[in-house]
C-alpha cells in the first residue's frame, strides 16, 4: 500500500532520529520486522484509530461510532492517541503530526519494542498468513523468520469483498447481517491455530463384526456364545454406533467455523461471516498479551530512552511523560504499568537468582532480603519470557506475594450490601485467582457447540462451560437471536443461573428459560 | 478533507437518528432544544451502541485492581473499561453505556422532525420556479453505465493493480483494464430553492399571557422556524407582538418582553398586512403568517376587523394563516372559535389549541402537516 496511500512519509529529521533508535535497539538485542513510520493529522489518526489501525477496513457502523468517539474526544480535549502500531510485516506505526520531538521519539522507541513482541511472541505465529492457517510449532522458528502478515492487504481485501456484497444485495442487508456475526464475534478458540490439522472423522471404521469368545471346538460353539451374549454384543455396538453419529463429536469451541462449516447460509452470508472470524483470530493475540505486550513496550521505552537516546534538556519532558502512562487512577489496572514492573521484577529476580528451588524453599526472610547471587541472567530471562508466555502464562508464572504487596494489588467484588463494588481482600491467592479469571479466554464465557441436532429436530445446543459467573441474560438472549439468524432453526444454550442449570432457548419468535435437572 | 470513515460515521448517525425520533417527543416538550442564537447546532448526548455478545453478568464479575485502600472500600470506575479515558462512571451500572455528545444540524434536526410528523414537503402553489433541479458530477463509484466511465481513473485503478501484481512491463507499457477497475461518475441531483419565504410571527403580549404561555409559543415557533428553514433557503422571521397596539420588535424581545395591557388582536394583524405591503410582494415570496394568542380578544368589534383584515389584506397573499391558542386561565379562549365560524371552510386558515407543552407537537402538526 505505501505507494499509492496516504502522502504521510516522515520528514528527515525524524527519519534520522528513527535510524538511531533503531539501531540503539537492535543493539540491545531487539529483533523486529522492518517499521514504516508515518505521520498523520489528528483526524487521519482518528479514523485510522477507529479502523483498529487499519486505512481500509469493511464498511460497519461501528467503526463510525468509535471515530465519533475518538474525534469528540480529542476535540474535547478528553484524550489523544500518541501512538499505534500494527502487526503486520512490515509493520505500520503512526505518530500524531505537530508532537514534541520528545514525544515522536518515545513513541519510536516504545514501537521499536511492540514490533520485536509482534514478530517473537508465539501467540503472534497465529497470524503468519504463510503458515496454512495452522501453526503446530508456535515455538521453533525457521533461519530468517520473515513471515507473510500482510494484514493491511488482507482486511482491505475483507473490505472489498464486504463492499460488493452490499453492492448486490443492498446496505440494510448486509449490514444486519454484519452485527449478528459482530454478536458472535468471541466465539472463537485461540487455541486453535496451534491444535493441527482438524482431524477428519473417521468413517465407519467400526468392525462390522460381531465379536465372539473364542471356542476351539465348533460343537462348543453355540455354548460358548450363545445367542443371549450374541444379541447383548449387538445391542453393545449399536449404541456405540449412535454415539458416533452425534455432531460435532466433540464438543467445538471454535463456533464460528462450526457454523461457517455447517450452517445452511448464502454464499455473501458465509463469506462476510469468514470476514468477522479472520478478524477476530487477528485480534486475538493482542488480548491475549496486552499486559505483556504494553509492559515490553514501556520496558524499552524507558531503557532506551534514558540510556541511550535522550539528552538532559529532554529528560523532565520525558518522565512528565512517562508518568502519564504508567499512571494508575481509582484503582484500576494499567496494563502498561503492571507488565513493566513484572517485567523489571523478573529481571531483578534472575541477575539475583531468587528463583528455584532453594530460593523457594528458604524461609529466612533476613536471607531473602539480601539474597544475590549474582547471576546475571535477567536479561536473557525476560527475552525469553517475551517469547513464550501470554498474560494468562505470564502471571501465573511470574506474579509473587512480594509483588503483589509492593504493587499494592487488591481484588474487588460486589457488595450486595452497600451496592458498589468494595476491594475483597489484598490477599496473594485472591488476587491472583481474580486477575487470572479476569485474563482467561480474553474475559469470555467458554462456550461450545455440544451437538448440532438435539432432541433429533435439527436444532443447535451450546453449552456454557460455566466456572462461576453467571452470563448477562438480556445480551444472551440478544446473541441466540444472532445465531438463530445464523442457524435457521432453534437454538438452545445450556447453562447455570442463579446456581441451577437451566437451558435457555430461542426459537425464532421467543425466548423460553427452563430449569433443567442435572 | 473527507475520510474513508464519513460513511460509516453518517451511517452510525441515521442509526442514532432512529433513538432520537423515539425521544423526540420529549425533547420538545422539555424545551432542551434552545439556544440557537447565531450557532447552527444543538447538542444531544446520546447512548453509545453496544453489539451484544456472550459475556458475563456484572455482578459477579469483580476484578483485580491497584492501589491504595482497606478492604471493604469503595472500587471507583469499572476495571473493564481501563484504557477508555472519560467521564468517570460508577462501577455497578450497566455495561457499555458511554454517554456521546452527538452535534446534530438543523438540517438533520429538520429532516427527523418531517419523519416523525410524517409532514409532507411543501407543495410549489404555483409560484415562479419555487425549486431548480440540478444534476451534479460530484463524485466517483465502482458501478455504473458505460457512458458515464471515467477513463483516467480507470486507467489509474488498472496501473496500480498491474503494479501491485508485479505484471506491468515497463518497455511494453500495455495497461488492460478488467471489471474491477472500472471507475464510473457520480452525480447528485441537488435541489436549489429560488424563491423566498417569510414567516411572520404575532404574538399577544397582553395581561393575560403568562411566562408559560410564552414558552410555549417559543418552542412551537422554534420547531416551525427549523421546518421551514429546511424548506426554503433564505428564510425570513419577522416579529410582532401586540396588546392593544402592535410593533415589530427583533427576536430577542419577542420572546422576553413582560406582559401588559389589554388586546386588540386586530393591531398586530394591520401591521402584518402592512409589512407584507411594504417588503414582500406575494409574487416573489411565500408568506407564513403566525398568531399566537390565548384568544381573549377586546372587543366584538375588533374580533370582526380582524376578519376583515385577514379576508381583504391578508389570506390573499399569503400561503396560509395559522392562529395557535394557548390555554391561559384568565382568557376567554373566545377568539379561536369566531375564527373557525368565519373561517370554517377555508383551508388556508388553519386553527390550533395549545393546551399544554405536549400538545405542542400535535399542533405543529396541524399547522405544517398540508404541505402548503
Amino acid at each position: 500500500m505505501s505507494e499509492f496511500a496516504l502522502k504521510t512519509e516522515l520528514p528527515a529529521y525524524l527519519r534520522k532520529e528513527q535510524d538511531r533508535i533503531e539501531t540503539f535497539a537492535r543493539q540491545e538485542g531487539l529483533d523486529f520486522f522492518p517499521i514504516v513510520f508515518e505521520i498523520l493529522t489528528y483526524d487521519q489518526m482518528n479514523e485510522i484509530a477507529a479502523y483498529g489501525g487499519f486505512p481500509n477496513r469493511f464498511p460497519h457502523w461501528r467503526f463510525g461510532m468509535e471515530y465519533e468517539r475518538l474525534a469528540k474526544s480529542y476535540e474535547y480535549g478528553l484524550s489523544k492517541i500518541y501512538e499505534m502500531v500494527i502487526n503486520n510485516n512490515p509493520s505500520y506505526a503512526y505518530l500524531l503530526e505537530g508532537n514534541s520531538l520528545v514525544d515522536q521519539k518515545l513513541v519510536m522507541a516504545h514501537v521499536c519494542a511492540h514490533v520485536d513482541f509482534f514478530k517473537n511472541n508465539f501467540a503472534f505465529r497465529a497470524t503468519d498468513l504463510d503458515s496454512g492457517g495452522r501453526s503446530t510449532d508456535p515455538v521453533r522458528r525457521p533461519q530468517g523468520y520473515d513471515p507473510n502478515r500482510r494484514w493491511i492487504d488482507k482486511m482491505a481485501n475483507h473490505g472489498s469483498r464486504v463492499r460488493k456484497h452490499v453492492g448486490r444485495h443492498g446496505i440494510n442487508k448486509v449490514e444486519e447481517f454484519v452485527d449478528c456475526c459482530m454478536s458472535l464475534e468471541n466465539l472463537i478458540d485461540v487455541h486453535a491455530p496451534f491444535q493441527g490439522r482438524r482431524r477428519l472423522r473417521e468413517e465407519d471404521e467400526a468392525p462390522q463384526e460381531i465379536p465372539r469368545l473364542r471356542a476351539d471346538r465348533p460343537y462348543m460353539e453355540s455354548f460358548i456364545n450363545p445367542e443371549e451374549y450374541l444379541d447383548a454384543q449387538r445391542a453393545k455396538m449399536a449404541a456405540e454406533q449412535d454415539k458416533a453419529k452425534k455432531f460435532p463429536e466433540h464438543p467445538e469451541r471454535d463456533v464460528l467455523a462450526f457454523l461457517l462449516e455447517n450452517a445452511p447460509l448464502e454464499r455473501w452470508e458465509r463469506d462476510v461471516l469468514d470476514v468477522v472470524r479472520e478478524e477476530a483470530y487477528y485480534f486475538a493475540p493482542q488480548w491475549q498479551t496486552k499486559i505483556m505486550n504494553e509492559g515490553w513496550a514501556s520496558y524499552w521505552h524507558s531503557r532506551l530512552m534514558t540510556q541511550h537516546v535522550l539528552d538532559a534538556s529532554e529528560i523532565i519532558d520525558y518522565a512528565d511523560n512517562n508518568a502519564g502512562v504508567m499512571a494508575t487512577s481509582n484503582g484500576r489496572l494499567n496494563p502498561y504499568k503492571l507488565g513493566v514492573e513484572l517485567f523489571r521484577n523478573i529481571e531483578e529476580r534472575w541477575n539475583k537468582g531468587q528463583f528455584g528451588k532453594e530460593w523457594e524453599d528458604c524461609d529466612d526472610l533476613e536471607v531473602k532480603r539480601s539474597w544475590n547471587l549474582r547471576l546475571g541472567l535477567g536479561r536473557e530471562k525476560v527475552f525469553e519470557v517475551r517469547a513464550l508466555y501470554n498474560d494468562v502464562t505470564f502471571i501465573d508464572a511470574f506474579l509473587t506475594p512480594d509483588f503483589v504487596i509492593e504493587q499494592k494489588l487488591f481484588s474487588f467484588g460486589w457488595s450486595n450490601k452497600n451496592e458498589r463494588f468494595e476491594i475483597d481482600t489484598r490477599e496473594f491467592r485472591a488476587v491472583k485467582d481474580k486477575l487470572l479469571s479476569q485474563l482467561t479466554n480474553g474475559g469470555n464465557p467458554f462456550i461450545y457447540v455440544e451437538d448440532a441436532n438435539f432432541d433429533n429436530r435439527g436444532e443447535l445446543l451450546l453449552r456454557h462451560d460455566h466456572q462461576g459467573q453467571d452470563l448477562r441474560s438480556d445480551y444472551a438472549r440478544e446473541v441466540m437471536k444472532s445465531l438463530v439468524r445464523v442457524w435457521k432453526r432453534p437454538v438452545n444454550l445450556s447453562t447455570i443461573i442463579d446456581a441451577k442449570p437451566a437451558m435457555i432457548r430461542f426459537d425464532g419468535k421467543e425466548h423460553s428459560v427452563r430449569q433443567v435437572k442435572s | 478533507m473527507s475520510l474513508k470513515v464519513d460513511q460509516d460515521h453518517s451511517r452510525f448517525r441515521q442509526i442514532v437518528r432512529g433513538k432520537i425520533r423515539q425521544n423526540l417527543r420529549k425533547y420538545i416538550s422539555q424545551g432542551e432544544l434552545l439556544g440557537r442564537k447565531g450557532k447552527d447546532l444543538v447538542t444531544i448526548p446520546i447512548p453509545h451502541i453496544d453489539i451484544p455478545h456472550f459475556t458475563f453478568g456484572e455482578k459477579q464479575k469483580g476484578g483485580a485492581g491497584q492501589g491504595d485502600g482497606d478492604v471493604g472500600d469503595p472500587v471507583g470506575g469499572d476495571p473493564q473499561d481501563g484504557d477508555q479515558q472519560g467521564n468517570g462512571k460508577q462501577a455497578g451500572q450497566g455495561g457499555g453505556e458511554h454517554n456521546l455528545e452527538v452535534d446534530v444540524t438543523l438540517d438533520e434536526l429538520a429532516d427527523i422532525l418531517g419523519e416523525e410528523l410524517e409532514l409532507p414537503n411543501i407543495l410549489d402553489k404555483g409560484k415562479s420556479k419555487i425549486v431548480n433541479e440540478k444534476d451534479r458530477y460530484t463524485g466517483i463509484r465502482r458501478v455504473g453505465p458505460e457512458s458515464l466511465r471515467h477513463f483516467k481513473r480507470t486507467y489509474r485503478e488498472a496501473l496500480k493493480r498491474q503494479i501491485s501484481m508485479g505484471i506491468y512491463v515497463k518497455d511494453r507499457p500495455v495497461i488492460v483494464p478488467i471489471p474491477d477497475d472500472k471507475r464510473y461518475r457520480a452525480w447528485k441531483t441537488q435541489a436549489e430553492p429560488v424563491a423566498n419565504a417569510v414567516i411572520i410571527y404575532m404574538m399577544d403580549v397582553s395581561g393575560s399571557m403568562g411566562d408559560e404561555q410564552k414558552e410555549i409559543v417559543r418552542m412551537e415557533s422554534f420547531w416551525i422556524d427549523t421546518w421551514l428553514q429546511k424548506q426554503y433557503r433564505g428564510l425570513e422571521s419577522r416579529f410582532i407582538i401586540h396588546d392593544a397596539v402592535a410593533r415589530e420588535v427583533d427576536r430577542e424581545t419577542f420572546f422576553h418582553t413582560r406582559e401588559s395591557g389589554g388586546t386588540m388582536i386586530s393591531s398586530a394583524y394591520r401591521l402584518c398586512a402592512q409589512l407584507i405591503d411594504d417588503h414582500y410582494p406575494p409574487e416573489e415570496w411565500n408568506i407564513y403568517p403566525f398568531h399566537f394568542s390565548d384568544g381573549d380578544n377586546w372587543s366584538m368589534d375588533d374580533t370582526l376587523l380582524c376578519v376583515d383584515i385577514l379576508k381583504q389584506k391578508i389570506l390573499p397573499r399569503a400561503n396560509m394563516f395559522a392562529y395557535g391558542q394557548v390555554e391561559s386561565p384568565y382568557g376567554s379562549g373566545q377568539f379561536i372559535k369566531d375564527l373557525r365560524e368565519h373561517f370554517g371552510g377555508d383551508d388556508r386558515v388553519i386553527s390550533s389549541e395549545i393546551r399544554d407543552r405536549d400538545a405542542i407537537i400535535g399542533s405543529i402538526k396541524e399547522f405544517l402537516g398540508r404541505g402548503k
